[in-house]
């Protein structure tokens, strides 16, 4: 604890560090996924190939991918867009796949009634469809952003930011209380963007309670 | 160099720490997994185990050196935290969700509880249980890369070894590795998870 208290502004930069870097590519993979997701629904054969390729992305080990993406776009290994670009990869792999099955679990019923309602295709997908895949979407948004929060930490070990630095200097200075900032960090980060997402769900899906039978 | 001896050992190295580390969280999780979800009971064990997930396996495994000394145990008490959580939620909602009309059937004929959870409960479970085995031997494969960052072998040596020499292509032959024996391991699971689904169409049921 001592350490904390003593250097607060430089474990208050790397958490800021630590929040950029895991938070960015959760956004990008949701601002990604949301069309893409929509669009390979009418579209089977391509959704079997995206499926696959997803999961083979997602099989990738995180390490892995931070100092091959150097070599591949010609960035510098300590150059945070690798981890942001890598981990960007894993969260559109993990939610293109919600988002397919987000849609999947819209009732037929609703889509009939919005389409009778003389809702064209793209208005139903925003309007419709993608508010009640709210509730499949926000579980999975939450486990990648509690994922990405671990592997930002992760990517320590080749030098990047983050709180996950607190972990490789204390451990070259043999300095335990410096660690043990860093976890708290690193698990108060996660929980925090955890529940937050769940809020911005639950303040998404009042219709469910409002309309009283849940879905 | 990276002769073909040295990579055949440490790719035994970092598959015998990920079946160490799975091993262990099997002994504990399976069990507690199928009492919860036969029971119902101790279902804020699951919570916990959950939220062990925002536990960095870097930062415990580097506090652990720190206290007990280097060696095999830090790195593979953090791979086995990592590796819980996905087994017991699976285990215990595989159980939990069994078809009530199938296991009221199965004590009508008579069997004992411990009969209805061992021949009835675990093989409807099993699809389910053995997802929870495939995420969670994804993430330590992935992850036991760090423990050559304490001065162990595996795969992650190459990593850690390129970077220090300035040899990046040492570094991309042990990501390349890790690559592929994440990649081969998850299509053996993929297999064996084939092989128990009931259908050509494995149930899939959302864990809340």
């Amino acid at each position: 604890m001592s350490w904390m208290l003593t250097n607060g502004g430089m474990f208050t930069e790397l958490l800021g560090e630590h929040t950029v870097l895991s938070l960015l590519p959760t956004v990008i993979g949701l601002l990604l996924a949301v069309p893409l997701g929509a669009m390979l629904r009418g579209l089977p054969r391509a959704r079997t190939i995206a499926v696959v390729v997803a999961g083979i992305v997602f099989t990738i080990p995180s390490l892995a991918l931070f100092v091959v993406i150097p070599g591949l776009i010609g960035t510098r290994i300590l150059d945070p867009v690798n981890v942001v670009l890598a981990l960007s990869m894993y969260s559109l792999a993990l939610l293109v796949r919600s988002v397919l099955d987000a849609l999947d679990a819209v009732p037929g019923d609703v889509r009939d009634a919005a389409r009778a309602m003389g809702y064209a295709p793209l208005r139903r997908i925003v309007a419709v469809d993608l508010p009640v895949a709210v509730p499949v979407l926000v579980p999975a948004l939450r486990v990648v952003a509690v994922t990405n929060v671990s592997l930002v930490s992760v990517g320590a070990v080749i030098g990047i930011g983050g709180l996950g630095s607190l972990f490789t200097a204390g451990y070259q200075r043999s300095y335990p209380d410096q660690i043990f900032a860093g976890i708290i960090g690193t698990v108060v980060l996660a929980l925090l963007l955890d529940r937050l997402i769940a809020l911005a769900g639950w303040s998404l899906t009042r219709w469910r309670r409002t309309a009283g039978a849940a879905a | 160099m990276t002769d073909l001896s040295t990579i055949l050992l440490r790719m035994l190295e970092h598959l015998g720490y990920t079946g160490l580390a799975v091993g262990v969280s099997a002994l504990i999780a399976l069990p507690l997994g199928l009492l919860i979800g036969h029971t119902g009971r101790g279902t804020w064990t699951i919570g916990v185990a959950n939220a062990l997930r925002a536990l960095p396996s870097l930062g415990l495994m580097t506090l652990l050196v720190l206290f007990i000394g280097a060696g095999i145990v830090p790195p593979i008490t953090a791979l086995v935290l990592l590796a819980i959580p996905p087994i017991l939620a699976n285990t215990a909602a595989g159980v939990a969700h069994a078809d009530p009309a199938t296991v009221d059937a199965a004590r009508a004929m008579g069997m004992t509880e411990r009969q209805v959870l061992i021949q009835v409960e675990l093989p409807i479970a099993l699809p389910l249980i053995v997802g929870g085995f495939r995420a969670a031997t994804l993430q330590v494969v992935a992850t036991a890369t760090i423990a050559a960052f304490v001065n162990l072998g595996g795969l992650g040596r190459f990593i850690f070894d390129g970077l220090a020499l300035y040899d990046y292509g040492r570094v991309l032959v042990g990501a390349a590795l890790v690559a592929g024996v994440a990649l081969a391991l998850d299509g053996v699971l993929a297999l064996v998870s084939r092989a128990v689904a009931p259908g050509r169409h494995p149930r899939r049921r959302a864990t809340a």
